[in-house]
């Protein structure tokens, strides 16, 4: 009954999306209240309806319901609880169903925290995310029901895909699922504006808690889906430049800049189409990602639903929302004026430019991506492109806008000039340059490529610092609590750019120090690596809920003096008969140390990775500091100050 | 006149390095294209010799040799019609078995064998994506397939 | 340029993108050539199911046209591709299953519940003769005619559109 309860909710949420979209548009143009009220309504309802079905789908997974297809397809008796509500979103039809109640979550916030937005704006900017959601319940019922029944059931489910089967997997889709999603309300905003001719700072002020807050969800996404894979493909690797990791990468780089770009467009009332079509832009990479990803065009290790019929759905999906909004572009920019001007040298040009080379480096991310795909539709044969093209091409692509992050903040709007401006930041540059030189003499190795790493990062850190500095100076009290009275939004965009300048430092030193090592050990075997020595003492088995493993037993010592014990296993997971490799890692603030087990080998010995990454942690702690930078910026009152202030103006 | 020319200077300076750029950039890629071939066009002499690429099939039943005291292993990969002999030091993928499909990537031997330096091991109980043949599309990690998003 | 159409950049891009999507979507991905096509189909000798004691080879169908099917009880588009199947059956299709890698008794336990649309079920318990026939996953069926010769190849389930459009007519052929 409750599968049924949940696809029939769908159809009421579909039915209401549509009805979001039709009352909202025909009220925003013939100025009707009334109507534009009913839109909002029926947006709250899809929430629910959409609520209900993600729910009934949740219970299906609880009660083992093996008789819908998409339980039996993803999940077994013996998985924990947890891992069989992960699995809502194991497969293509929970993901797909994840993302659209989402995207009604988003437009109930929509809904809630839009008092101060004029009717009619906020009506089209409800209309087009109804659009959009109407889209996505099509596709769900039309071509990925996951309530479709199985007549006869089955008596035990498939399982989860081990891989999955992670406390990081129970969180990193939901989490990116919320970003991607999120930029949907940016992008209404955009159409919004473009229909209306709204396109000014104001606009930029409402627009810029919302990319915020996709943009941390977004960070944060990618941050637990970097640190899954470092868990739990058992290799140690936290980046692959893999194609669907690039999907979620691009919309971020660009929804990077589009975050700079507001500012701008807020602040000076500059280059506001250039902003419009970041945020278009960056959706469209949202969209696209889904694409990628559900269709099968690109086949990697995440594509889950190769089905060409889902592809072309998705396709047609991604022309409308995308080719629509650029055609809306096409027909109003000329309209829209050109808005403040700003020198040469100003921080107007320097985040311009920051916002090129972010593009710049989507661009070659792009290219990487799509290449062996145009070429295959081109029929000139099947190639890879392999993860050295993006090591060596991106560093170098970013450098520009990691020089431009230190001088952008204390460049002044409107005019700056050049000599002042390194005038001040000379202590800085000098410091960051020697501490660069120095470091990795102490560290043991030098190479240029360490040392520009490290440069970067400390450029980055000590600029942040001294603008800190220098708006303490301007302040009377303690240090705390000025730092406390900073303005949040401030707060936020050093905590940010420290962010970076830590996730920098992480892949410098693990790139230019870990120690990586393949060995071949019996038990009592000890073996040395970068000064620790690795003892194996042998395994032993065990058994979980759902699988078998073999754990080993390994004793680390330094200099003789033992520092942990580590475990690591090898589970054959019962009923999908899969192996899978679960590292035993231990994190510390300057290093990680990291076992796998590989296979066994004749006698007793085994093939085992033995790995010492110092620094790792760092990587992930400086992209949490970034959505921690961002969260700090949502919390600044000049956003709740400004919209009574418009609410007031508008009574 | 002063404040043009050196607009003229600042859209001259950024062309130029524009063009570096992209130079470098295309030039990167073309370095890093990683060709791909069936052991057929392997046996008839189609693959590069001395370039790197990407050969993949199913690992042939009782073609796996493991050398005694390090982690040297030889294997077969057949697209059932031509066979290659592969060499590779290493840990092994978990979904790695003798009749499973794989994709190994490295240069050809003097000998004719294959010096792997990635295995890439795909397991597919289901009929998601043929193994060899989504082995062929995709192989962009040196793991597993996994279900994940 | 003309400031117009400047503006329309972004949307030409976007254009050609989608053009290049369409057109690899286009491209099954899970084409891939076989090389026994036009080739004699694969000796083996294999046991019935359910009658270890029987034995069926491909020799056994010489002068008939009939399809190998390669599927097993454990594999989740077998059963989407099952309703297929027994429409086939019905039409008078000969067909032969091949069980792949499979447990015998929930092989039969599978056929029982849901239907037998096979002419004779034959155990590939450990996958040899799947190697033998190049088999990437599961399932997989071939056409093979009067001499012994695969003329086709269905990877994947059999689709109603690929019955229609692929295999009636070269049944009608051959």
């Amino acid at each position: 009954m409750i599968p049924e309860l949940g696809h029939l909710a769908l159809i009421l949420a579909w039915l209401l999306a549509a009805a979001q979209a039709g009352f909202a548009f025909a009220g925003a143009a013939r100025n009707d209240g009334i109507l534009m009220a009913t839109g909002v309504s029926a947006a709250r309802g899809q929430f629910v309806f959409c609520g209900i079905a993600f729910v009934s789908l949740g219970y299906a997974f609880y009660a083992n319901d093996f008789s819908v297809l998409y339980v039996a397809s993803h999940s077994n008796s013996t998985l924990p609880l947890y891992y069989r509500l992960a699995a809502i979103w194991g497969g293509h039809e929970g993901s797909m169903l994840l993302w659209t109640t989402t995207l009604a979550l988003w437009t109930v916030a929509v809904t809630l925290f839009s008092q101060h937005l004029p009717e009619v704006f906020r009506a089209r900017l409800l209309g087009t995310m109804g659009l959009i959601s109407l889209g996505f319940l099509t596709f769900i019922l039309f071509a990925s029901n996951p309530f479709q029944r199985m007549i006869p059931a089955v008596l035990q489910g498939r399982d989860l895909n081990p891989l999955l089967q992670d406390p990081g997997m129970v969180l990193h889709p939901p989490v990116l699922y919320m970003g991607y999603v999120g930029f949907s309300v940016v992008f209404g905003f955009a159409i919004a504006a473009l229909l209306g001719g709204e396109l000014n700072p104001q606009w930029a002020r409402w627009t810029r808690p919302w990319t915020t807050a996709a943009w941390v969800f977004l960070t944060a996404g990618i941050t637990f889906g970097s640190q899954w894979a470092y868990y739990e493909l058992g290799w140690g690797g936290w980046w692959f430049w893999d194609a669907v990791e690039n999907a979620s990468f691009m919309p971020w780089l660009v929804g990077t800049a589009l975050i700079h770009a507001l500012a701008v467009t807020e602040k000076r009332d500059a280059f506001k189409l250039w902003t419009v079509l970041l945020a278009i832009l960056t959706f469209s990479l949202a969209l696209l990602g889904t694409f990628l990803v559900r269709s099968g065009v690109l086949t990697s290790v995440h594509a889950f639903a190769t089905d060409p019929q889902r592809g072309l759905f998705i396709l047609v999906l991604l022309g409308g929302v995308v080719g629509g909004a650029l055609t809306l572009f096409a027909l109003r920019a000329p309209q829209m004026g050109l808005g403040g001007r700003f020198g040469m040298v100003s921080r107007e040009s320097m985040l311009l430019a920051g916002n090129v080379v972010l593009l710049a480096a989507t661009g070659t991310v792009m290219l990487g991506t799509l290449y062996p795909l145009f070429l295959e539709a081109l029929e000139l044969g099947k190639i890879s492109v392999g993860p050295p093209y993006f090591d060596t091409v991106f560093v170098p692509v970013m450098l520009p806008a990691m020089l431009l992050m230190g001088l952008a903040i204390f460049a002044p709007w409107k005019h700056a000039v050049l000599t002042v401006l390194l005038g001040r930041l000379k202590w800085v540059m000098g410091v960051s340059v020697a501490m660069a030189l120095l470091l990795p003499l102490m560290l043991g190795k030098w190479t240029p490529l360490i040392a520009l790493g490290l440069l970067m990062a400390l450029w980055i850190a000590a600029s942040a610092f001294v603008s800190v500095y220098e708006r303490l100076k301007k302040r009377e009290g303690g240090i705390i609590k000025t730092v406390v009275g900073l303005p949040r939004a401030y707060q936020g965009m050093i905590v940010a750019h420290l962010g970076v300048a830590v996730f920098i430092m992480g892949v410098t030193l693990v790139k230019g120090y870990e120690v990586e090592q393949d060995m071949r050990m019996s038990p009592g075997d000890t073996a040395q690596v970068d000064g620790y020595g690795f003892r194996f003492d042998g395994i032993r088995e065990a058994f979980g809920p759902n699988y078998m493993a073999i754990i080993g037993h390994f004793t680390v010592t330094w200099n003789g003096r033992p520092v942990t014990i580590l475990a690591p296993e090898k589970r054959h997971y019962l009923a999908s008969d899969t192996p899978m490799t679960e590292a035993a890692i231990s994190s510390g603030f300057f290093r990680d140390l990291y076992i796998a087990l590989g296979e066994p080998m004749d006698g007793q010995a085994w093939s085992v990775r033995l790995y010492v990454k110092p620094f790792v942690q760092w990587i992930w702690a400086g992209c949490l500091m970034m959505a921690a930078g961002g969260v700090l910026a949502l919390l600044d009152p000049r956003y709740r100050r400004r919209n009574s202030a418009a609410m007031e103006g508008t009574a | 006149m002063k404040a043009r020319h050196k607009r003229l200077a600042f859209i001259a300076v950024g062309l130029i390095a524009l063009g570096v750029a992209t130079a470098l950039v295309l030039d990167a890629f073309r370095s890093n294209l990683v060709f791909f071939y069936t052991p057929t066009q392997v046996a008839n002499g189609e693959a590069p010799q001395g370039g790197r690429f990407r050969i993949g099939g199913l690992v042939e039943p009782g073609s796996l040799k493991r050398a005694a005291n390090s982690l040297e292993v030889r294997f077969v990969v057949t697209d059932t019609a031509k066979r290659v002999e592969v060499v590779y030091s290493g840990v092994l993928p978990d979904l790695f078995k003798e009749g499973g499909g794989t994709v190994v990537q490295g240069r050809l031997a003097a000998d004719g064998s294959f010096h792997a330096d990635q295995v890439l091991a795909k397991h597919d109980e289901n009929y998601m994506p043929p193994e060899a043949a989504e082995a062929l599309k995709q192989a962009r990690r040196v793991q597993t397939t996994v279900e994940v998003e | 340029m003309k400031p117009v159409l400047k503006y329309l950049l972004p949307l030409a891009i976007f254009l050609v993108l989608v053009g290049f999507f369409a057109a690899s979507l286009k491209h099954d991905p899970r084409e891939v050539p076989s090389p026994l096509i036009d080739k004699p189909a694969p000796a083996f000798r294999l046991p019935v199911l359910n009658a270890p004691d029987k034995t069926f080879a491909p020799e056994d169908m010489r002068g008939r046209v009939w399809l190998l099917n390669v599927w097993a009880s454990w594999c989740g588009a077998c059963r989407d591709e099952h309703p297929v199947l027994m429409e086939m059956a019905r039409s008078g299709i000969v067909m032969v299953g091949l069980d792949y890698k499979d447990d015998e008794a929930q092989a039969s336990a599978f056929l029982s519940r849901s239907g037998n649309p096979y002419t004779i079920v034959v155990v590939d318990a450990d996958g040899r003769v799947g190697m033998d026939y190049g088999v990437y996953g599961v399932p997989e069926t071939y056409v093979i005619d009067r001499a012994g010769i695969i003329r086709y190849k269905q990877i994947g389930p059999i689709t109603q559109k690929a019955l229609r459009e692929k295999i009636l007519p070269l049944l009608q052929r051959l």
